[in-house]
C-alpha cells in the first residue's frame, strides 16, 4: 500500500445557503520516497487538498489512507498527534516564532512530542538537523538577523525534526527570489533522496513543479492530470 | 508536555513584552496589595479592639465556689469554702490559656477619712496582678501594692476615683489613712477612672488591699468559723444591726463566745479560702480553653470524682465576649468585600489582555498546533501564563502590602499586624483569579482551526 491514498475525496464548504463545493472527487496515490508537485492555480482547490493531506482538515466524504490507516475521520486532538509524529509543514511565510533564537524554533515541536527524549538528546537533533541545512554557525541567531532564504532553512530543519513520512512544502520558495529558491528545493531533492522522506510541494509555479518527479495538476477541484518531467535536479 | 516547557513558554511569552506584562499584573498587584494592607491594618484594629473590649473585662473569668445546701436550702452559689490562694497560683502556672489569676478576698463595710464616711460598692483584698487582669495597670497617681505587700499583709490600699471624691474632697489622699473596722490603710494610689460596668455599677467604687490585710485583719472572724455564712452573728456589727430592726429573727440558739474566750480556744484552721479567683485569657478566643483548663486543673486540685459534681463554677462574659466576636468578625467580613472587588477588577484585566494577547498570536497558536500541539496543550499553556502573571502579581503585591502597611504603622503609628493568613490567601486567590479569568482566553485559544490561525494576518 502507498504511503498516501485519497479516495473521492470532497470537500464542500457551506456558506450560510448555498453549499460551495471545493474538492469535487479526487483520488491520487503517492508512494513513499516520493518527491510530488501538487500545481493548481488559484481557486482551484490546492490549498483545501492540502489542508486535507496535512491532516489540518478532515473532508466531507471519502477515504484518506495515511500510512496503513483511515484517518479522515480523527478528532481534532488525534490529527494533532498524527501531525506530530507523521507530517512535517514548511510554508511559504516560514512562521518562525519571532524574538525566539533558530535552534528554539527547531526544538519547538518536540516540546508536544510524545517521544521520550532528554533535552540533551532533543538539542543534539535539532543542532544536527542545522547543520544539514547549512545553519551551523547561526543557532542562536533570531529570525530578524536571518535572510529569507536561511529563515526557510529553519523552518526546513524545524519540519524535520520529529523524523516525519511526509514533508508538506506550501509555495516554499513563493517569497525568496530564484537563486534562493533553487537552494531550498535542491535541499528538498537532497533530503528526499537521502533520507527517504516523502515531499508534497504545492505551488502555482512550474519552475518549482519541475523540480518534483512527478506532478499533479489540480483544476477547479478535479485530478487535471499528472506528468512526470524530465527528471534533472541532482538525484 | 511536561510542566518544565509549558512553564518556559509562558515566561519567554510574559518575557517578550514586558511593559504590558507588569501594567498587566498592576491590577492584581494593586488587588492583592489592598488585601495585605488591609489585613494588616484590620488585624492591628481587631487587636487593638480587643484590648478594649478585655478593658471592660471580655477576656475576663471568674471562678466562684459552689453552692452549698444546708437542710435542703441552698445557700447560694459562692457559700461553699473551695477555693484557695493556691489554687490562684497554680491557674496561673499550670493553664496556657490563662493570662493572669488574682484571689478575691470580698468585704463590705464603711470606710472612715477623718470626719467622713463611706461604703464602696468594693472593697476586694487581692494581688497587684488584679489590676493586670482588668487592664487598669496605668494608675491616675501614686503606685500599686506589691507582692510583698501581700505577703506581709501590710496595711496599704489604692482607692477609685470615686472614693476620692466622697472621702477627700478636694485633698490629695495619697499618704493619708482610711479606717476599715478600725484598721488604719494608708492610701498609696489612686486608680484611672473607669466609669460604670456594662450593668451599670460604678467600677469607680473601689478599693483594693493586699487580700492578707482584708483576710487575716478585716474579716479575720471568717477564718476561724468554717462558714462565711455563720460568721454572721453577734460579733458581726452589720448583722447586730440588722437584728436590732427585725429582734425576732436572729435568736442565739448556742453559747456565742466572747473575744477573750475565742483567742483562748482558736478552732483549727484547715485552709485559707478566697471568695473568688478573677482570670484573664491570653485572648477573646482562648475562653473556652482557659475555662476548660481551669476545670479540669481545679477538679484535680480538689480531689473530685469522676462521679462528683464541680464544687466551683467557672463563668464567663459571654455577652460581652459575643459583642466581642461579632465586632471583630464584621471587620474581618468588609475587608473581605474590599478585598474580593478589587481582585475581580484585577483578575478582569488579566482576562482582558490574555484576550489581546490570544487573537496577537493567533498565527503562533496556529503553528503550534500545525506541528502538533493539541488543544489541551494550547489551553494549558496559555492557563499557566494567566496564572503565572497572577502569581506574579501576588507576589509582587505582598510586598507591597507588606511596605504599605509597614508605612501605615511607621507614619501615621496605626497600630498594624503580620498576617500570615492573608499572605497564604492572596496567594492563592491570585493563582484562582488566574485559573477563572484566564480560562476563557485559553479556552478560545484552544478552539482556534489551525488552518485558519495559520491565514491569520
Amino acid at each position: 500500500m502507498d504511503l498516501i491514498e485519497l479516495r473521492n475525496i470532497h470537500k464542500t464548504y457551506s456558506l450560510g445557503e448555498v453549499d460551495l463545493p471545493v474538492l469535487k472527487g479526487v483520488s491520487l496515490n503517492i508512494a513513499r520516497g516520493e518527491l510530488v508537485a501538487l500545481m493548481g492555480a488559484s481557486g482551484s482547490g490546492k490549498s483545501t487538498l492540502m489542508n486535507i493531506l496535512g491532516c489540518l482538515d478532515h473532508p466531507t466524504s471519502g477515504e484518506y489512507w495515511l500510512d496503513g490507516h483511515e484517518i479522515s475521520w480523527l478528532t481534532a486532538t488525534e490529527r494533532a498527534r498524527l501531525r506530530n509524529r507523521v507530517i512535517g509543514f514548511v510554508f511559504q511565510s516560514f512562521n518562525l516564532l519571532p524574538r525566539t533564537t533558530a535552534l528554539e524554533n527547531v526544538l519547538m515541536p518536540l516540546i508536544y512530542t510524545k517521544e521520550n527524549l532528554n533535552e540533551h538528546q532533543k538539542k543534539q537533533r535539532a543542532t544536527e538537523l542545522l547543520r544539514r541545512v547549512g545553519l551551523a554557525d547561526r543557532i542562536h541567531h533570531q529570525p530578524s538577523q536571518l535572510s529569507g532564504g536561511e529563515q526557510q532553512r529553519v523552518a526546513i530543519a524545524r519540519s524535520l525534526v520529529n523524523n516525519p513520512r511526509v514533508l508538506l512544502a506550501d509555495e516554499p520558495t513563493g517569497n525568496l527570489d530564484s537563486r534562493t529558491s533553487e537552494e531550498i528545493l535542491e535541499m528538498f531533492q537532497q533530503f528526499n533522496s537521502v533520507d527517504g522522506i516523502t515531499v508534497i510541494l504545492v505551488t502555482h509555479d512550474p519552475g518549482v513543479a519541475k523540480h518534483a518527479r512527478r506532478t499533479i495538476h489540480i483544476k477547479d477541484g478535479l485530478i487535471d492530470g499528472t506528468e512526470q518531467p524530465v527528471h534533472e535536479g541532482i538525484a | 508536555m511536561r510542566l518544565y516547557s509549558t512553564l518556559k513558554i509562558a515566561f519567554s511569552a510574559l518575557g517578550r513584552n514586558v511593559m504590558r506584562t507588569l501594567l498587566t499584573t498592576l491590577g492584581i498587584v494593586i488587588g492583592v496589595g489592598a488585601v495585605i494592607t488591609m489585613m494588616e491594618i484590620g488585624n492591628g484594629t481587631t487587636i487593638a479592639i480587643q484590648r478594649t473590649m478585655a478593658s471592660i473585662g471580655a477576656d475576663t473569668l471568674v471562678v466562684v465556689p459552689g453552692a452549698v445546701s444546708i437542710s435542703g436550702v441552698n445557700q447560694g452559689s459562692g457559700s461553699r469554702m473551695t477555693l484557695t490562694p493556691q489554687d490562684a497560683d497554680a491557674i496561673v502556672k499550670e493553664c496556657p490559656a490563662v493570662r493572669s489569676v488574682a484571689p478575691i478576698v470580698r468585704a463590705r463595710t464603711q470606710v472612715v477619712y477623718g470626719n467622713r464616711n463611706w461604703v464602696p460598692t468594693y472593697i476586694y483584698g487581692t494581688t497587684p496582678s488584679f489590676l493586670d487582669v482588668r487592664e487598669w495597670t496605668d494608675l491616675d497617681k501614686g503606685e500599686a501594692f506589691s507582692e510583698h505587700d501581700v505577703l506581709n499583709s501590710s496595711k496599704v490600699c489604692i482607692i477609685g476615683q470615686t472614693i476620692v471624691s466622697e472621702l477627700f474632697g478636694g485633698e490629695s489622699p495619697i499618704g493619708k489613712e482610711v479606717r476599715i473596722r478600725n484598721v488604719a490603710f494608708k492610701v498609696i494610689g489612686i486608680l484611672q477612672k473607669k466609669g460604670a460596668n456594662v450593668m451599670g455599677m460604678d467600677q469607680d467604687d473601689i478599693l483594693l488591699a493586699p487580700w492578707t490585710t482584708i483576710k487575716y485583719r478585716v474579716v479575720a472572724s471568717s477564718l476561724s468559723s468554717g462558714n462565711q455564712s455563720s460568721t454572721n452573728t453577734a460579733s458581726n456589727a452589720e448583722v447586730t444591726a440588722v437584728s436590732q430592726i427585725y429582734p425576732n429573727i436572729q435568736q442565739n440558739l448556742y453559747y456565742v463566745p466572747t473575744a477573750s474566750e475565742q483567742a483562748d480556744a482558736p478552732q483549727p484552721i484547715r485552709f485559707t479560702n478566697v471568695d473568688q479567683i478573677l482570670t484573664a485569657a491570653q485572648s477573646g478566643s482562648q475562653i473556652p480553653f482557659a475555662i476548660e483548663q481551669i476545670t479540669t486543673l481545679l477538679r484535680e486540685r480538689h480531689h473530685l470524682r469522676a462521679t462528683d459534681l464541680n464544687d466551683f463554677n467557672v463563668r464567663d462574659m459571654t455577652e460581652i465576649a459575643k459583642a466581642m466576636s461579632s465586632t471583630t468578625e464584621l471587620i474581618t467580613k468588609l475587608l473581605l468585600c474590599v478585598a474580593m472587588i478589587s481582585l475581580v477588577v484585577g483578575g478582569v484585566g488579566i482576562m482582558n489582555i490574555m484576550l489581546v494577547s490570544v487573537t496577537e498570536r493567533t498565527r503562533e497558536i496556529g503553528l503550534r498546533m500545525a506541528v502538533g500541539a493539541e488543544p489541551g496543550d494550547i489551553l494549558r499553556q496559555f492557563l499557566t501564563e494567566a496564572i503565572v502573571l497572577c502569581l506574579l502579581g501576588g507576589t509582587l503585591g505582598i510586598i507591597l502590602g507588606r511596605g504599605s502597611s509597614y508605612l501605615v504603622s511607621a507614619v501615621l503609628h496605626w497600630p498594624t499586624a503580620v498576617s500570615v493568613g492573608a499572605i497564604v490567601a492572596a496567594v492563592i486567590v491570585s493563582a484562582s483569579v488566574g485559573v477563572i479569568f484566564g480560562f476563557y482566553p485559553a479556552w478560545k485559544a484552544s478552539r482556534l482551526d489551525p488552518i485558519d490561525a495559520l491565514r491569520y494576518e
